[in-house]
């Protein structure tokens, strides 16, 4: 099944220690994972288990102590804040539990922010955001500002957000924390269809019904993976 | 076109930041407001006085010296005060001896009470001289003609009037034949002098030219104190004619060569020379003031910026992790920063030229154009200069940091 896909994440020997001064905490302790692309994982784990640092160094928002980590063939262990900042713009698509949209900001500006960042003319970055908002089904929301949306159209736009720089991987944490069951479900069901589009998508969660939604489920432990499950959903 | 968009992209955060926060912003750059507008007022009215002083001290003449009793430039009015008057027979002296006068007038003068008929105006600046003495300071006339050397030898009771005693005493018909009394005595009008304005509030037009003769035989008392007029020839020689008088001078007061100067040799550069040193020293005053406000504005805009860069940390990291490099980050802030301050820039100078027209009436201001832009631009250094800190600080945080304080 996965014969031809070209690894869109290898992880190895990942390690990171938080140095606390009196203690040091070793958050990652040597994690080693391969993530597809067009994969669809879910990152499990109580807190404390390295999750969210995992996560963090997969969105290149942390610098690892050592080990390799290679995103879509691009070696990002050892990079610079700006290079970094260059990776987190063109290969990876936040969403984030709280959403974490700019408040006094129409959709539209809110979707087109990666584009800024990217030093995309304001033409094309206006048409590439309608494009995104359209996809998550929010042509109709461009002018409304995030405290005039539901929380589900809010996560809508920061799906968009995420998509608009087409790219290697989305990255969603706690995508539906904020959400009620239906609007969660919502969602997730929005992440499957960007993800039958062929995107990769990696997915932070503790609850175990959202974790359900992905393909494959990583488990985390005292900063080690305690398993690595395929899931065969009932369609 | 990258560094284009990105500064226009700046500015619209920045201006959005602050239409958020306008309440704020503009507390804020009110520091900002009150340090320039203190900058520039302290400049338009060096400036004004400046310019007052040198189109008031225009009159005098640039190649005309004052001999007098005085020296304009000292106040050691115990000393002077000792010295001996000035002689009208100087004059003759200075005109034989000296090579670069080119005109001489004695000069006297004195406050007057000037009627026509029923009409009267008081304190009119009465001036007794030669004929010279349109020579050595011209004056435009507006009517008539200027008096003679034949109605100053004969000590003819002729008078050209300014525009004030024109209008007052005669204010439907020309002045031109009619007869004037100065302090009582008859005076014919034979000339009018075109306005002068107004100087420190003060008109310039009130006076009244007469014969010095009449002037010593009707009004000279005790008060009468003289000075000579003297214009140099043409082409620079005001130096020349002043040490040429000097000598000429020190011979006729027959002072040895140990004694000082009995007599001031008094010109309109001396004065202005004082003047500069003196606005020197109120610029610099002006600048120093100037600074400290601004420092305080700035420290103002400081602070500001860093509670700014506090309460938007998780909008920091957002930005960050959607791939805002660190300078996006500081140029966002410093931007925002600078905008601030050119606003208040702006209000500061618009409030400047108010007040600058407002006071101009009691005191002179002259406002050019260029301290508009010194001025705002200027103010958005400060913001530059004081956004420096914050906005480093806000692009020095890390993303991870900044989401998780959301």
């Amino acid at each position: 099944m996965n014969g031809e896909r070209r690894p869109m994440i290898e992880i190895r020997e990942l390690r990171k220690i938080y140095d606390l001064g009196a203690v040091k905490v070793e958050a990652l302790a040597g994690v080693n994972v391969n993530i597809l692309e067009n994969d669809y994982v879910a990152i499990m784990g109580p807190s404390g288990s390295g999750k969210s640092t995992l996560m963090n160094l997969i969105g290149c928002l942390d610098t690892a102590t050592s080990g390799e980590y290679f995103l879509a063939g691009e070696r990002v262990a050892g990079l610079s804040d700006k290079q970094l900042a260059e990776i987190r713009n063109r290969r990876i698509g936040f969403v984030f539990q709280t959403f974490n949209l700019l408040p006094r900001a129409s959709a539209l500006q809110n979707v087109e922010l990666p584009l800024v960042y990217a030093g995309e003319s304001p033409s094309e970055r206006r048409r590439r955001a309608r494009e995104a908002l359209e996809a998550v089904g929010l042509g109709d929301r461009m002018k409304h500002k995030p405290n005039e949306m539901s929380g589900g159209q809010r996560q809508r736009v920061a799906i968009a957000r995420a998509l608009v720089t087409n790219p290697a991987i989305i990255l969603a944490d706690e995508p539906t924390g904020n959400l009620d069951s239906k609007t969660g479900n919502e969602i997730m069901l929005l992440l499957e269809t960007i993800y039958e589009k062929g995107n990769t998508i990696i997915l932070v969660t503790h609850e175990e019904d959202i974790a359900r939604h992905a393909h494959r489920i990583v488990r985390l432990r005292d900063g080690l993976i305690e398993s690595d499950e395929v899931i065969h959903r009932a369609a | 076109m990258r560094f284009f968009i990105d500064v226009i992209n700046g500015l619209r955060i920045a201006f959005g930041a602050l239409r958020a926060n306008k309440l704020r912003a503009g507390l804020t750059a009110l520091g900002i407001v009150i340090g320039v507008m203190t900058v520039i007022m302290m400049v338009v009215i060096v400036l004004g006085l400046n310019k007052a002083l040198r189109s008031q001290l225009d009159f005098l003449g640039a190649e005309t010296v004052f001999v007098s009793r005085w020296d304009w430039m000292s106040n050691n009015w115990r000393d002077m005060i000792k010295r001996r008057d000035m002689r009208v027979d100087y004059i003759e002296a200075l005109r034989e001896e000296s090579e670069y006068v080119e005109a001489i007038s004695p000069f006297y003068d004195r406050e007057m009470t000037v009627t026509y008929r029923g009409s009267s105006l008081s304190r009119v600046n009465v001036q007794g001289v030669s004929e010279e003495f349109f020579i050595t300071n011209p004056k435009e006339l507006a009517e008539g003609r200027i008096f003679t050397e034949q109605e100053v030898s004969r000590n003819a009771h002729v008078a050209v009037i300014g525009q004030d005693v024109a209008r007052s005493l005669f204010p439907e018909e020309s002045p031109i034949g009619k007869t004037i009394k100065l302090n009582g005595w008859d005076f014919e009008v034979i000339g009018m002098s075109t306005p002068f304005g107004k100087v420190f509030g003060q008109s310039w037009d009130n006076f009244a030219v007469v014969p010095y003769g009449a002037f010593q035989k009707r009004f000279s008392g005790r008060w009468a104190d003289l000075t000579i007029v003297a214009k140099s020839v043409e082409g620079g020689h005001l130096d020349d004619m002043k040490w040429e008088v000097e000598g000429i001078m020190r011979r006729l007061r027959k002072l040895d060569p140990r004694q000082a100067n009995d007599f001031g040799l008094n010109t309109q550069s001396a004065i202005l020379e004082q003047f500069d040193q003196m606005t020197a020293a109120v610029y610099a005053g002006g600048i120093i003031i100037g600074f400290i406000s601004l420092l305080v504005g700035g420290i103002g805009i400081m602070n500001i910026m860093l509670v700014s860069v506090t309460e938007r940390t998780a909008e920091i990291g957002l930005r960050k992790a959607l791939g805002a490099k660190n300078w996006n980050i500081s140029w966002q802030f410093l931007v925002e920063s600078a905008v601030i301050c050119a606003i208040g820039g702006i209000f500061g100078v618009a409030m400047a030229a108010g007040l600058s027209k407002a006071i101009n009436n009691f005191l002179p201001t002259y406002m050019p154009m260029w301290i508009v832009g010194v001025g705002v631009i200027f103010s958005g250094v400060v913001g530059i200069i004081f956004g420096l800190y914050p906005a480093m600080k806000a692009a020095r945080l890390s993303p991870i940091e900044a989401l998780r304080s959301d």
